[in-house]
């Protein structure tokens, strides 16, 4: 949380008004102590989740999941078949959620958009050179429009590292701006690629940054850098979005990306989010998880809870 | 097969489950009986019974020791130091120590549930604080064994004799392990007195030091109350009194043993300030002041129970404090998830409920987590109290229980004064990003263990103990060995 006086409301555009009041902003934020966060993260980590409070959080996740493909050899046919996952992750269980996103790169975005009409499934599209960031702002720009015309409704971008770690931040706001301009309605989600930012103190201005800036999401990584998303990570990020929430009134999401394989990995996330941020953010409309393999490991686990007895990934349709 | 509709999401908060660790393997037995001289025996004093402090329940009857039974196992340990254990080599020692350590990692599970019945505490805890540190601590003392030339107390360091211990019920098998290692390590013999109204575990390490083949009398555990401790430290065969407890007994002990040439370490009350300065990484600085106040439902002697937070950042933290405690979850202490357990005694709840009284008359702000408590057993919600004074009886008193006072400071000089404005000295907490006042805090606070950004962290390396009314001698790290070496 900024220290503001309790009789002076927090104003985010007063703090983002030129160069030098945001990175005092930044600057003024409390420090994060490395290893009291990554005790609290394993401690909570501890929690044991069983029987139908399992099964309800297997179901939460599945609707929590940007199915992701982010290959350079994806094709329309391989877009096609992660649609169909995503509208019916378990053909054979009606009672299965779809999934809340599949995200692609945007010369895919079309493809999902067609494959996923009428589904309720977004389509996400990671855009901005993802996943260096490195190219110029017109081109940034014009790949997001061109992903929001295609039919993303969600715009999966990446901060300029280069620019944060050297200080720059009006830079990186400026961007975070200017692809929000771009985005129209379309949802953003501001990657702050946090295996590059070096220290938790980086991590919760670079999420300052961008909730400030105007990001409707703050996500973890790309997944093409190590590490991804982890836990204490996620808890800065969490607790960005509960200060957030504090002091304006508005509720930002969380996404963490990368590294989230197993059931047991997304119930620890889901932990972290109800006894960090609180309740409120456990829907998709407030946390996602982006991940490719986890959605195997949900839906094997699920048939685990309800048939008394593990089957295995012959089962379920894999992608 | 069809999905249940039941627990399907969006209907409803998701709560978790009861995931209960099963009370069974705690290998519970109905009677247990006082350990001497390598055997368990019949004690020859009334019989106590021991209660789960959650549910009511009696777990089982233990037999007690009295005068006789004091002056036998006095006597085992006597002949056990004289024929064995204080001549036989280093080395030797040694691998008994590191074979009891095993052991306690081995049935660490068992214990861990032993403990949570017995005592009350959650099983996170047993399990991942208690336990642990019970095996590192044996583990440590293990090493020191044959190095004691190195010490820095001279060549050749001699032990005492025989070490009168008596302790308390709130952290157990690792207060005894914090008596017996340093003890046996250095070459003496033993005879302890676990609490009354905890003594399961003391006697299922018995059964490891049994297990170990540890030679008769060098280990004897005494089941008992109140008497069985006053006859021991006062025993002319104990050469060594440890005690851990409350200062008023303390004193007692300290004015009973004035003029005899027993040794006296003592471990007794504290009352301590976690200081947070208004750099502080505050995320943490909430968990750390949770983890201080709360930890073992505040049963701990160093509890961080006053926090001295500056004002510019006082509504802040309080009001992230708020938010943390109300999802701390107290209930049943063998579930997993629960964060605090049972107070330990009625007795013990009494006492917390009759401060928590003076708190509120005295004009202080009451706070108390809304959170559900179970049925019956003996359960307090976590509470505190803001615009605390230092004259406040809630500001000055040890509750042991747990309750949290609220002070603020405006200059560090006046945190300082606050911190040491008390009976006691046993622990402090710091927390600022900033080093220089970390360096300078430390110096100035008069506290035995001070923590820079954490709280409750303990280590068989570092050594514990207090200033003032908290006590007097070292336990743990090679500080902890003077107190059992003729030096």
């Amino acid at each position: 949380m900024p220290h503001t006086a309790a009789d002076v409301p927090f104003d985010p555009e007063d703090a983002t008004r030129d160069e030098a009041r945001l990175r005092r902003f930044l600057h003024g934020l409390p420090g994060v102590d490395r290893v009291g966060l990554e005790q609290r993260a394993a401690d909570l980590a501890t929690r044991s989740i069983k029987k139908s409070a399992k099964l309800r959080a297997i179901d939460t996740a599945i609707g929590m999941v940007d199915l992701t493909t982010l290959e350079g050899a994806d094709t329309a046919g391989t877009v096609h078949a992660l649609c169909a996952r995503a509208r019916r992750p378990d053909p054979d269980r009606p009672g299965v959620p779809p999934v809340a996103a599949v995200c692609v790169y945007p010369d895919l975005a079309g493809t999902a958009a067609t494959a996923l009409s009428g589904s309720g499934v977004a389509v996400a599209s990671v855009a901005t050179a993802f996943p260096s960031g490195r190219s110029s702002r017109e081109v940034k720009l014009a790949e997001v429009g061109m992903a929001v015309a295609a039919g993303a409704a969600e715009i999966d971008m990446v901060i300029d590292r280069g620019a944060f770690l050297s200080g720059r931040y009006g830079d990186v706001a400026d961007e975070i701006v200017a692809v929000k301009q771009a985005c129209g309605s379309a949802h953003l989600k501001v990657i702050l690629e946090t295996g590059e930012l070096a220290t938790y103190d980086n991590i919760r201005r670079a999420s300052w940054l961008a909730l400030l800036s105007g990001a409707d999401f703050v996500k973890t990584s790309t997944g093409k850098v190590s590490p991804a998303a982890t836990l204490p990570v996620t808890h800065v990020l969490l607790q960005a979005v509960r200060d957030w929430q504090a002091v304006t009134g508005v509720a930002r999401g969380v996404k963490p990306a990368g590294g989230i394989r197993t059931t047991k990995d997304a119930i620890r996330y889901l932990v972290a989010v109800r006894e960090v941020a609180g309740e409120r953010w456990l829907t998709p409309a407030l946390f996602r998880f982006g991940a490719s393999s986890l959605l195997d490991d949900l839906l094997m686990q699920r048939r685990t809870q309800l048939d008394g007895h593990y089957s295995g990934p012959d089962y379920i349709a894999v992608s | 097969m069809a999905d249940t509709a039941e627990n399907a999401p969006g209907t409803g908060a998701w709560d978790y489950d009861p995931a209960p660790e099963r009370a069974e393997l705690a290998n519970l037995r109905a009677h247990y009986r006082p350990f001497i001289d390598g055997a368990f025996v019949d004690g020859t004093g009334e019989p106590l019974k021991t209660s789960n402090p959650a549910t009511g329940e009696t777990l089982a009857e233990v037999g007690t020791a009295a005068d006789a039974d004091v002056g036998t196992a006095v006597t085992a340990a006597r002949a056990a130091f004289e024929r064995t254990w204080s001549t036989m080599p280093g080395t030797e020692r040694a691998k008994y120590l590191f074979r009891i350590a095993r052991l306690i990692q081995e049935r660490s599970r068992e214990l861990a549930v032993l403990e949570t019945l017995d005592n009350g505490k959650p099983i996170k805890e047993s399990r991942d604080a208690d336990l642990p540190a019970v095996a590192a601590h044996f583990f440590h003392h293990a090493g020191w064994a044959d190095k004691l030339d190195y010490a820095g107390f001279g060549p050749l360091p001699r032990p005492l004799g025989v070490a009168g211990q008596v302790i308390p019920w709130n952290f157990p098998l690792l207060m005894l392990a914090w008596k017996i290692a340093p003890a046996l390590a250095t070459g003496n013999t033993v005879v302890l007195k676990p609490a009354e109204t905890t003594p399961l575990t003391a006697l299922a390490f018995a059964e490891i030091c049994q297990q170990a083949q540890l030679p008769p009398g060098v280990v004897n555990i005494l089941p008992g109350g109140g008497d069985t401790g006053s006859t021991l430290v006062a025993h002319p065969g104990v050469d060594k009194v440890a005690f851990t407890g409350s200062t008023e007994v303390g004193k007692l002990i300290q004015s009973r043993l004035a003029g005899t040439p027993t040794k006296l370490t003592l471990e007794l009350g504290g009352k301590a300030a976690n200081i947070v300065f208004d750099d502080a990484p505050l995320d943490q600085a909430v968990e750390g002041i949770v983890n201080g106040v709360f930890f073992n439902q505040g049963h701990v002697c160093c509890a961080g129970s006053r926090l001295l937070v500056q004002e510019s950042v006082a509504e802040a933290v309080l009001e992230r404090l708020r938010g943390r405690i109300t999802t701390l979850r107290v209930g049943d202490p063998l579930d997993k998830n629960t964060d605090l357990g049972a107070i330990n005694s009625p007795e013990q709840l009494a006492k917390i409920r009759e401060l928590v009284a003076s708190g509120e008359s005295e004009g202080a702000q009451r706070w108390t987590s809304p959170c559900a408590l179970p049925d019956k057993g003996l359960f307090f919600a976590p509470t505190v109290f803001s615009g605390v004074h230092q004259s406040m009886r809630i500001a000055r008193e040890e509750v042991f229980g747990p309750v949290l006072s609220v002070l603020t400071f405006r200059t560090p000089e006046e945190a300082v004064r606050k911190a040491n404005n008390t009976p006691y000295g046993l622990s402090a907490g710091i927390w600022t990003e900033k080093g220089s006042r970390i360096l300078w805090a430390a110096e100035q606070v008069r506290a035995g263990v001070v923590w820079a950004n954490t709280f409750n962290r303990f280590d068989p390396t570092a050594s514990f103990g207090g200033y003032k009314e908290s006590g007097f001698g070292r336990e743990g790290g090679r500080a902890g060995l003077e107190a059992y070496l003729d030096v």
